[in-house]
């Protein structure tokens, strides 16, 4: 998927005026943000699993090589090829190349953000094969020619039902219809063909077991099931990171995953995918495929910003985010938004293209107190600005301001002197209504709200002076 | 438990139904000196504030001292990415307040910047690390310190009215400062405490993400001012001079010239009919 982050500040302009944008995504503190509160209250000893999830996935990548290998054993032993891709091209390249090999001409997708960092649509309609997406957001997301999802787990978040209408009426050539319901069942109608023809499903991981060859997946509408077993061939893309040593790690980490995504006890459907159809049994996939991705993961072990790796995806961190509340996913400009997603994605894609990123988030701290990975979320952002400072990445106005700053602020008696002339301007400014409408060059701040002017000279210099507080 | 406390309390004499958190100075001789760090945004925008930190800390018995060398906790370079910076303004700092048994800032963020994050810049001199190390955890957000550390149960001040409380972002989740400034509001007889809908969520000041993101920032703090309006508070207190300029600045500019936006020091000292 291209880069767009770039334009952050102008799309977050475009999305806080998208009025229609900013009352559905309301949901998110209405709907879930409440529902993890009401899942996590309702698990009885939530820290203590959330410990226990932390230091298996902290086991995991501390020897990722390891159970990387042990899985691709376990499950080339239960006939499953394992195919390791270097980058998400290579990854799409690979998938490819497997259709192609299989002679097939219609590919049934289940979930996948890893599909989205492969770009993976987009490689198979090149090669002449038809994707379609079966769960029931990416569909409707892919019928409006292709839009890109804005959050992880719901990806289409940023629409509501009235659009949905309009687009299933006009790209299913029906009659409009408006109740949930009926349009489930419309869209449905539209891809039982599909699953009943494809030749080839692909899916993603949310977790690898090790010990057992299987990949995890957890859903909510059954169409995973249909787009895993059905087909003569099933590939699952999944990032190298995902790997867990064993199912008792899994039943710890499952405890988590759909309280902290959709406020669920459990998703509605589970599967554990092992292997490919054997002998004797009646159904699954003739072959089955695991494509892992490194896709810049590899890059992060042993280093700063290690802890991302533990990201299961639940999307609570994006659901939480002052900022991802206002101006949705899209703005973020590729696959990952919110704070994981302004983590990763100078990660992945690299730093120059993405500097606004690590920039656009108030550190307020709640992504870090909902995920339940405890990924220090604020700090790693932190982390990358100091990148961003170290590499000469930010403006040099900024970088000339923050200059001046720290070389008055090391200097007591000319911060004396600094702050009293500040505070004198600033009150002169302010009028008799004590508040300030315009600073020029600080439209940053007064373009969008009044400056409060100083109430009188500074604490320092009154102090100095003799006052003290009335008793 | 700091470990203090038992001093604290010996010099205060006991908190509860004690007229001593409530009546006048005490006269004692206060040996516990407390540094006050007032904060390059109190100092500059709110003066007020520092007094009625002082005015509360002296209620709670505590003999305060302001030093005249300091100036920033180097915050906004650390948020900016400037570690360098930051590191050395955190050393002066450490120098500079390491002599008093306490530091008290009327601030979480700059308090969190303290105690939290002080430890992670790693000072390259040992000597200097162990000293920093043995300081920040003596430094604490005003309100905390007053109710966790002096047991003060009844503020000096009295205020008619209802007021709102918004937990600005580091003082409740770097440091956990939550029930300690209800505990001191909901002690004033007069004043009717109303809780917003979700007190906890962020208003969108963020340092200076308020000025490189203004317009995100602004639309943040819409959310937050309608949470404010629906609990029909004339007032709104939180514990940051950072988040109140930030949000009365946008209440004024959205032609709201009414409703007061103060510091939870400034509530806690309030004289009966002051303004």
């Amino acid at each position: 998927m291209q880069v767009q982050s770039m334009h952050f500040k102008a799309r977050s302009g475009q999305k806080l005026a998208d009025l229609r944008l900013q009352a559905n995504l309301k949901k998110l503190s209405t709907k879930w943000v409440a529902g993890r509160a009401q899942a996590i209250a309702e698990l009885d000893d939530f820290e203590n699993t959330r410990e226990d999830a932390v230091q298996r996935r902290k086991r995991a990548l501390a020897d990722l090589d390891v159970w990387l290998e042990r899985f691709e054993q376990e499950a080339t032993r239960r006939g499953t090829t394992v195919l390791w891709a270097q980058t998400p091209a290579e990854a799409s390249r690979l998938v490819v190349a497997i259709a192609k090999r299989h002679q097939v001409r219609k590919v049934t997708k289940s979930k996948s953000m890893v599909s989205e960092e492969m770009a993976l649509n987009r490689a198979l309609e090149a090669a002449g094969i038809q994707p379609v997406e079966t769960d029931l957001g990416e569909y409707i997301l892919q019928i409006n020619n292709n839009e890109p999802p804005s959050h992880i787990v719901a990806p289409v978040l940023h629409k509501d039902k009235d659009e949905v209408s309009d687009l299933f009426a006009r790209v299913h050539q029906r009659p409009r219809l408006d109740e949930v319901g009926q349009m489930t069942r419309e869209a449905r109608e539209f891809l039982r063909p599909h699953f009943l023809s494809a030749d080839m499903g692909v899916s993603g991981g949310n977790f690898l077991i090790a010990e057992t060859g299987s990949v995890a997946l957890f859903t909510n509408e059954g169409n995973e099931g249909m787009c895993t077993v059905l087909p003569r061939v099933h590939v699952a893309v999944t990032g190298i990171e995902k790997v867990l040593p064993t199912l008792e790690d899994l039943a710890v980490v499952a405890r988590l995953l759909p309280r902290s995504a959709t406020g669920q006890s459990m998703s509605n459907y589970f599967s554990i995918l092992t292997g490919a159809r054997a002998p004797g049994e009646t159904d699954g996939p003739e072959h089955a495929y695991v494509v892992l991705v490194d896709g810049g993961r590899s890059g992060l072990l042993g280093g700063d910003f290690e802890d991302m790796l533990r990201c299961i995806r639940c999307g609570a961190c994006m659901n939480h985010c002052p900022v991802y509340q206002k101006v949705g996913g899209h703005a973020y400009g590729w696959v990952y938004p919110g704070p994981m997603g302004s983590v990763l994605t100078p990660a992945y894609v690299g730093l120059e293209k993405t500097l606004d990123l690590p920039q656009a988030a108030t550190l307020c701290g709640e992504c870090h107190v909902v995920c339940p990975m405890k990924i220090p979320l604020p700090d790693l952002l932190r982390k990358l600005r100091e990148r961003q400072f170290e590499r000469g990445l930010r403006p040099w106005s900024e970088r000339l301001g923050l200059a001046l700053w720290a070389y008055v602020a090391r200097r007591p008696a000319l911060y004396r002197w600094a702050t009293r002339a500040g505070s004198q301007v600033l009150r002169w400014m302010g009028g008799p209504a004590a508040s300030i409408r315009r600073i020029p060059g600080a439209g940053g701040w007064t373009d969008h709200r009044n400056l409060p002017a100083p109430s009188a000279k500074p604490f320092r210099h009154q102090w100095a002076e003799g006052r003290r507080p009335r008793g | 438990m700091p470990i203090h406390r038992r001093k604290v309390e010996h010099h205060i004499g006991p908190p509860v139904g004690s007229p001593a958190g409530s009546g006048p100075r005490a006269s004692s001789p206060a040996t516990l000196r407390v540094g006050l760090f007032f904060t390059c945004l109190v100092d500059v925008m709110r003066p007020e504030v520092g007094f009625a930190a002082v005015r509360l800390l002296e209620d709670a018995g505590c003999q305060v001292e302001v030093p005249e060398g300091q100036t920033c906790c180097g915050q906004p370079a650390f948020n900016a990415g400037d570690s360098p910076s930051a590191r050395d303004l955190a050393e002066r700092w450490v120098v500079e307040f390491e002599r008093y048994d306490y530091i008290v800032v009327p601030s979480g963020s700059c308090a969190g910047m303290i105690r939290v994050h002080y430890p992670q810049l790693v000072s390259s001199d040992p000597d200097l690390r162990s000293r920093m190390l043995a300081v920040c955890e003596r430094t604490w957000e005003l309100t905390s310190f007053l109710v966790d550390v002096c047991g003060m149960h009844k503020p000096p001040g009295d205020y008619a009215g209802a007021i709102t409380y918004h937990d600005s972002c580091s003082g409740l989740r770097e440091l956990g400062v939550r029930d300690q400034p209800r505990q001191l509001l909901q002690a004033m007889p007069r004043l009717d405490l109303r809780e917003m809908g979700d007190a906890r969520a962020c208003c969108g000041f963020g340092g200076t993400f308020s000025v490189k993101y203004g317009h995100v920032s602004a639309a943040i703090a819409d959310e937050k001012l309608a949470q404010i309006s629906a609990t029909g508070a004339p007032c709104v207190a939180m514990g940051d001079v950072g988040c109140m300029l930030h949000l009365e600045g946008r209440l004024r500019r959205s032609g709201d010239a009414t409703t007061r936006v103060m510091h939870v020091a400034e509530v806690l000292v309030h004289a009966a009919g002051g303004n």
